[in-house]
């Protein structure tokens, strides 16, 4: 602790300090890159900001062409803006400040942790616990309640993947018919992975080795569900890394040949449907109380518990192809 | 005397994480910090749903030798509604990055601040 | 097991401090990545291996893997910027 601090510039409290009064960037060294002309402008605060009072907030956004007769504006302004940024700062601080302590004191207020008698261990869980084998066959009782009593919310989920993916292909996408000029040129770059070595040896060899042991993983995970940790989300996230590994590999030349967007776009459609209309004709039959004619077989046994190996199967293939199209999107504009 | 907030240590600490995130997407200018920021907010969340649901001394709600009482399993309802959380953040995640890409090709830069103040020349021209 | 657990916490919220306070970007990702499955190791000792399963996967793959493309295209952006300006 004696040593001398010399080099005060660099020392932590300082950057912290000048983080703190927003002198100092702290991403200037990473991606954050400024266009020149418009460093000597001064900069303003979110017009967006929820705490500063809306008259003043707008002002330092309204004029930032200067002209010769507006120089005494313009330095007042900025100014302006610099006590604008401060007073946002300060503010924001004191807002997350009072947001944290207003939340660990009704945390000080909680019953204690894992205590059996805690309000939410109420008869829905004891319910689900004590009928959940009887009435879905799954012996896991996450997977039962998340697939059978409340497959509707599921359902949900994955249209929310579908959808979130349809949004990233509309933003992302890049239109190859297009070709030429700046499109062109960057398809070509992602297509020949510019900053990437290209077919390296020893990522090939471990792929060789990992991807078939993932994928395996991967679909025992999914095809498990009912009978042990994992179903349809955790294993198609596996097989959706296992298959991003894969690209990665070897590139989109051996992948365009068995996952196109077509493939993608049919392996969706045809999982969410059979989801919905297997769903629906068990609500129908619940809600009737006919007989739905699905056996739910002995609890324990790898086909068993009615709906929920195919459904975990659906759900499993959807968040699969949804993962590995996030990023053949973020790579390559495309599928 | 027993401190509550020791006590409940996972909720505190999960209120601690919330409070991080919440500064980082209040502070931080740079979107992909935001983003993170985000991304810490949600698993503070998660953390205290499952520690809520979490029963000390208590099993994996997986049936095993057709045990099926109720003092022999943990409360499984938040690890559900977290395990579909968590698939859903990626989702939102993967979305917002896509949105930074676009805005980064639109105004070259990742600031915040002067990606509005570009947006506010532009409609002024 | 208190302990440990205590001590998993701890680094969480430390992971949590320095991913807000490190410059590069690439460096806070890769912390996002090691705060990720130190989450995936609490939820085992929560009981909840589904979470943990599903953590490791999408919280530590394929999140982060999203962080590094989109790091990567706006590099690639910058660079064609610049390409052009040099041109013209």
């Amino acid at each position: 602790m004696s040593r001398q601090r010399d080099d005060y510039e660099n020392s932590w409290w300082r950057k912290f300090k000048g983080w703190v009064d927003g002198e100092v960037d702290l991403l200037a060294e990473g991606m954050e890159i400024r266009a020149p002309q418009m460093q000597e402008e001064g900069k303003t605060d979110k017009p967006s900001a929820p705490l500063l009072p809306s008259g003043t907030a707008e002002n330092p956004l309204r004029e930032t062409q200067p002209t010769d007769g507006q120089l005494p504006k313009i330095a007042e302004e900025r100014r302006g803006i610099r006590w604008l940024r401060r007073f946002y700062q300060v503010m924001s601080v004191f807002l997350c400040l009072s947001i944290i302590f207003v939340l660990l004191w009704t945390v000080a207020y909680l019953p204690a942790f894992g205590n059996a008698g805690n309000p939410d261990n109420n008869e829905v869980s004891a319910r689900y616990i004590e009928r959940g084998v009887q009435e879905t066959g799954a012996i896991n009782i996450v997977t039962g309640m998340i697939l059978d009593y409340r497959a509707f919310d599921t359902f949900g989920e994955s249209c929310v993947l579908f959808i979130a993916s349809c949004c990233v292909l509309v933003l992302l996408r890049i239109d190859i018919t297009e070709s030429g000029g700046r499109a062109g040129k960057r398809l070509a770059e992602s297509n020949d992975r510019l900053f990437e070595p290209k077919d390296d040896v020893i990522l090939q060899k471990c792929a060789c080795i990992l991807v078939p042991l993932i994928l395996v993983f991967g679909i025992y995970i999914v095809l498990n569900g009912h009978l042990s940790p994992g179903g349809g989300f955790s294993g198609g996230a596996v097989l959706g890394s296992g298959l991003i590994f894969y690209l990665n590999a070897f590139g989109f030349r051996k992948t365009e040949r068995f996952f196109t967007e077509k493939v993608y776009r049919r392996i969706t459609l045809c999982a969410l449907t059979f989801y919905c209309l297997a769903k629906s004709y068990s609500f129908f039959t619940g809600a009737n109380h006919l007989k739905s004619g699905i056996p739910l077989g002995t609890p324990g046994a790898i086909i068993s518990s009615g709906l929920i190996l195919p459904l975990n199967i659906c759900v499993g293939l959807v968040v699969a192809c949804t993962m590995y199209a996030f990023y053949a999107l973020f790579r390559k504009g495309g599928m | 005397m027993e401190m509550p907030l020791f006590v409940n240590m996972e909720e505190t600490v999960s209120i601690v994480l919330f409070g991080i995130g919440f500064t980082m997407l209040m502070l931080h200018r740079n979107l992909i910090k935001k983003i993170l920021g985000m991304n810490i907010m949600d698993t503070a969340v998660y953390l205290f749903l499952a520690v809520k649901g979490y029963i000390s001394g208590r099993m994996v709600p997986i049936v095993v030798d057709g045990i099926q009482d109720v003092s022999a399993y943990i409360n499984p309802v938040p690890s559900g509604l977290v395990l579909t959380g968590i698939v859903v953040s990626v989702s939102t995640t993967a979305l917002m990055l896509a949105l930074t890409i676009r805005l980064y090709e639109r105004y070259g830069s990742l600031d915040l601040d002067e990606i509005l103040m570009r947006a506010k020349e532009e409609e002024k021209i | 097991m208190r302990l440990f657990e205590m001590i998993l916490l701890l680094s969480l919220v430390v992971c949590a401090v320095s991913v807000a306070f490190t410059r590069d970007l690439l460096t806070s990702i890769v912390i996002f990545m090691s705060y990720s499955l130190i989450m995936c190791v609490i939820w085992v000792l929560l009981q909840s291996p589904d979470l943990a399963i599903t953590e490791a996967a999408v919280g530590a793959g394929v999140t982060s893997i999203l962080f590094f493309l989109t790091l990567k295209k706006i590099r690639a952006i910058r660079k064609e910027d610049q390409d052009e300006q040099a041109k013209g």
